[in-house]
């Protein structure tokens, strides 16, 4: 993530936007720019780094905000430490505090995560790869519902969705969030542009020809190779569902089902109600725990993530 | 925290409650005249076989006391078990209530409900009236304020009160003492105190407020102004009075000279300025101590509490601030345990746990215990404070009502009164706008609405 930063400060970079090749050259030439080793850009340079620092400052925040003691929050500044290092205090008492609620917050979250995130993906694979891969009337029909639904924001369904989960009898269980979060429209749609380039179709008929069935085919031929996309896919809908604020909020009422989002907030909200104590200092530490999961998903999945997304793109 | 989002799905949520509402309150109005006298009476004797037949009670509160309650109260009854949930606070919770009584499912068998939203269950007989419990013969034991909240306005006893918010001044003496400022008696030395504060500190601000419907309310109170009078389906809207006009009068000097810091109440923010004494004031309720140990840790030792300054000087008049009840929703089941779980909280012996823990009573014998009122508070250098709370609720008028359909008329609070804080609009004619939404929303409920 920061190398392109580091390695351009390092380096003088050319001083004006004029066209390296026409300036007269003072030091030892240097090589051409090609596509391997794009020109470099002051401006860009900077811009990038000031996105790169205001995306990384609220990070940074919270990772200091989480060493303070609830009085440190309000005595010490923002981005820097405070006298008292309670950082291991702090989340020994998240775990803890409240009979150890954040635990069970957290298997809830994981739970939804699992089913959700991953039965979004499966079903996303599926579709994707039988509509890129399959000629059957209503195609495009589809193409038009799936394309539509990209465009609907799932806040937008939540009450309708909880007003059928209530007919259904299902509200205030696991099943109301995790069956809503199944459905992915984009990550359906993503699947099938990416299944479109990635499996040729004449390594299917190969495998047909060879007696494989269509699930032999689509489990030893064609999965292996869509193997960037899934992991793509499945970093996007578990960031959905491990943020997913409103549905669980609207669906659920106990706070033993509560996914770690709605813990959180129910821990901060804990500091506005009478003789409620104020536990800010929980809620930053809390919030810390709960993102490191994601980020080390990030982290291990970089390298399949970055593949997929390139996917398509180049012709080959 | 997503605080924008959280605002977002708030009102997507309050609209789903109005619908709810409305649909409810159409049909739940019109019969107003059965009710209470056809339910047939619970004899203690039918409390005791339930309790010893034992069940499980759903109850729905935040209140963090009662934990414990919970807790004692199935270890002297074995066969019953509390569930006790946190379906939300306030207003949350009141959107989760109204939807599962809309529903008809899942309604828990006991609700903690806020004075100032009482109205709007009693009177649509969303709740249980507990005089068939014998409830009313429980009214000497609650002080006068907390008490006239659960009969909301009407005969009937519709919870018992579990605490409540008689108000005094919070004041930072630590500031008070540096810049040599009297602590004020009256609203007219709180507003030269004001001034002289921000003179000698511009950061330092008498008190934080940007609009906020529960101290609004609470000020009129205490200003002897009713603007809401209730009579069954008739509501009466006014504040044109004399005492709104007292309130509006200093207030609205105290927002003109700019002399409020504009931090909304309870974020962190303003946890932090009562924490370094850039807030230097807070009129609120007698539940505060528990919120300013935790929420403002930092400043331990330099708070102390004074009696509310007084409209009139020599006057000696108080009023609530928050406060909450336990009710049994209609819809509930069990009622016979719901009943002596409330009773076991508040007024039996889970009065003297909560106490413990750091509850504000409503009940009279407990706020005049010498206990009670010797207990020195080490937040507020090792002051007794609970003898001003005890003086304080003694102080409050029992005349006071509010709207059947308070949490709206306090939803749209901000987009009425609240512009006076920001704008050129003034109080008194935030008032006049706040009046005239409410009116208007009682009227769409099938309210019979005088102005």
């Amino acid at each position: 993530m920061t190398s392109p930063v580091a390695t351009a400060s390092d380096r003088s970079a050319p001083t004006s936007s004029g066209t390296s090749g026409s300036a007269p050259r003072l030091r030892t030439p240097r090589r051409r720019h090609s596509a391997d080793r794009p020109r470099r850009s002051v401006l860009l340079t900077v811009l990038t780094s000031l996105v790169l620092l205001y995306s990384l400052v609220p990070l940074v925040w919270l990772a200091i905000s989480a060493t303070k003691t609830q009085e440190g929050l309000s005595r010490s500044a923002g981005l820097w430490f405070d006298g008292d290092f309670a950082l291991w205090d702090n989340i020994t008492e998240t775990f803890t505090y409240d009979d150890g609620v954040f635990t069970r917050w957290l298997l809830n979250t994981l739970l939804y995560v699992g089913l959700g995130a991953g039965g979004a993906t499966f079903l996303a694979v599926l579709g994707g790869y039988a509509l890129a891969k399959f000629d059957f009337p209503g195609r495009r029909s589809v193409f038009a519902v799936v394309i539509g639904a990209v465009a609907v924001p799932g806040t937008a369904l939540a009450v309708p969705t909880f007003l059928m989960f209530s007919k259904m009898g299902l509200t205030n269980t696991p099943w109301a969030v995790i069956v809503p979060s199944l459905i992915s429209p984009f990550g359906l749609y993503l699947m099938w542009v990416f299944a479109t380039e990635a499996i040729p179709t004449e390594l299917m008929e190969a495998a047909r020809i060879d007696g494989a069935g269509e699930l032999r085919t689509f489990f030893r031929v064609a999965l292996p190779l869509l193997a960037p996309g899934v992991v793509t896919v499945l970093l996007f809908t578990m960031v959905a569902t491990w943020n997913n604020y409103f549905l669980p909020l609207v669906m659920l009422k106990d706070p033993d089902w509560y996914p770690l989002t709605l813990g959180l907030n129910s821990w901060n909200q804990q500091a506005a109600t009478a003789g409620g104590e104020a536990v800010f200092n929980l809620v930053v530490t809390g919030s810390l725990i709960t993102i490191l999961p994601l980020i080390a998903a990030f982290l291990l999945l970089q390298k399949y993530w970055q593949s997929g997304l390139a996917a398509g793109s180049v012709k080959e | 925290m997503p605080t924008h989002l959280t605002k977002h799905s708030r009102r997507l949520l309050r609209g789903t409650v109005l619908v709810c509402a409305l649909a409810l309150g159409a049909t739940a109005c019109g019969d107003s005249d059965d009710g209470g006298s056809s339910q047939k009476a619970v004899s203690e004797a039918d409390i005791q076989a339930a309790l010893k037949e034992g069940g499980t009670i759903t109850v729905w509160a935040w209140e963090p006391t009662l934990k414990q309650v919970a807790t004692d109260f199935e270890k002297e009854h074995p066969g019953v078990k509390v569930d006790l949930v946190n379906a939300g606070t306030n207003k949350d919770q009141y959107t989760a209530l109204q939807n599962a009584i809309s529903a008809k499912k899942g309604v828990p068998d006991v609700a903690q409900i806020e004075y100032y939203a009482m109205g709007q269950y009693a009177l649509t007989k969303q709740l249980t009236d507990l005089k068939s419990f014998g409830a009313d013969k429980l009214s000497a034991q609650f002080s006068p304020g907390p008490w006239n909240g659960v009969k909301a306005g009407s005969d009937g006893v519709y919870a018992l009160p579990m605490d409540s918010g008689p108000m005094a001044l919070f004041y930072n003496k630590k500031v008070f003492d540096k810049y040599d400022i009297k602590v004020p008696t009256t609203w007219a030395e709180y507003l030269d105190a004001a001034r002289d504060l921000h003179k000698a500190d511009p950061k330092a601000y008498i008190t934080a407020d940007n609009g906020d419907a529960g101290f609004a309310t609470s000020m009129l109170w205490q200003a002897g102004s009713r603007p809401y009078t209730v009579d069954g389906t008739k509501v009466k809207i006014d504040f044109s009075d004399q005492g709104a006009k007292t309130f509006t009068g200093t207030w609205q000097q105290l927002i003109d000279e700019k002399l409020l810091a504009s931090v909304p109440a309870w974020t962190d923010e303003w946890y932090k300025g009562l924490g370094d004494g850039s807030i230097a004031t807070l009129a609120t309720g007698a539940w505060m101590p528990a919120n300013l140990e935790s929420g403002a840790k930092s400043a331990s030792g330099d708070w102390r509490v004074a009696p509310m300054p007084q409209w009139k000087a020599g006057d000696k008049v108080s009023a609530e601030n928050g406060g909450s009840a336990l009710a049994l929703p209609e819809l509930g089941k069990n009622e016979a345990l719901a009943y002596a779980f409330v009773e076991y909280a508040n007024a039996g012996d889970g009065v003297q746990t909560r106490l413990k823990n750091g509850a504000f009573p409503a009940t009279t014998a407990d706020l005049q215990s010498t206990k009670f009122q010797d207990t020195a508070f080490p937040y507020f250098g090792g002051q007794k404070a609970n003898k001003i709370f005890a003086e304080s609720a003694a102080d409050v008028p029992d005349d006071w009502s509010y709207l059947p359909y308070q949490v709206y008329a306090n939803s749209v609070f901000n987009d009425t009164v609240g512009k006076a804080y920001v704008s050129g609009t003034t109080l008194a004619e935030g008032l006049e706008s706040w009046q005239e939404a409410s009116v208007k929303y009682g009227e769409e409920q099938g309210f019979t609405v005088e102005k």
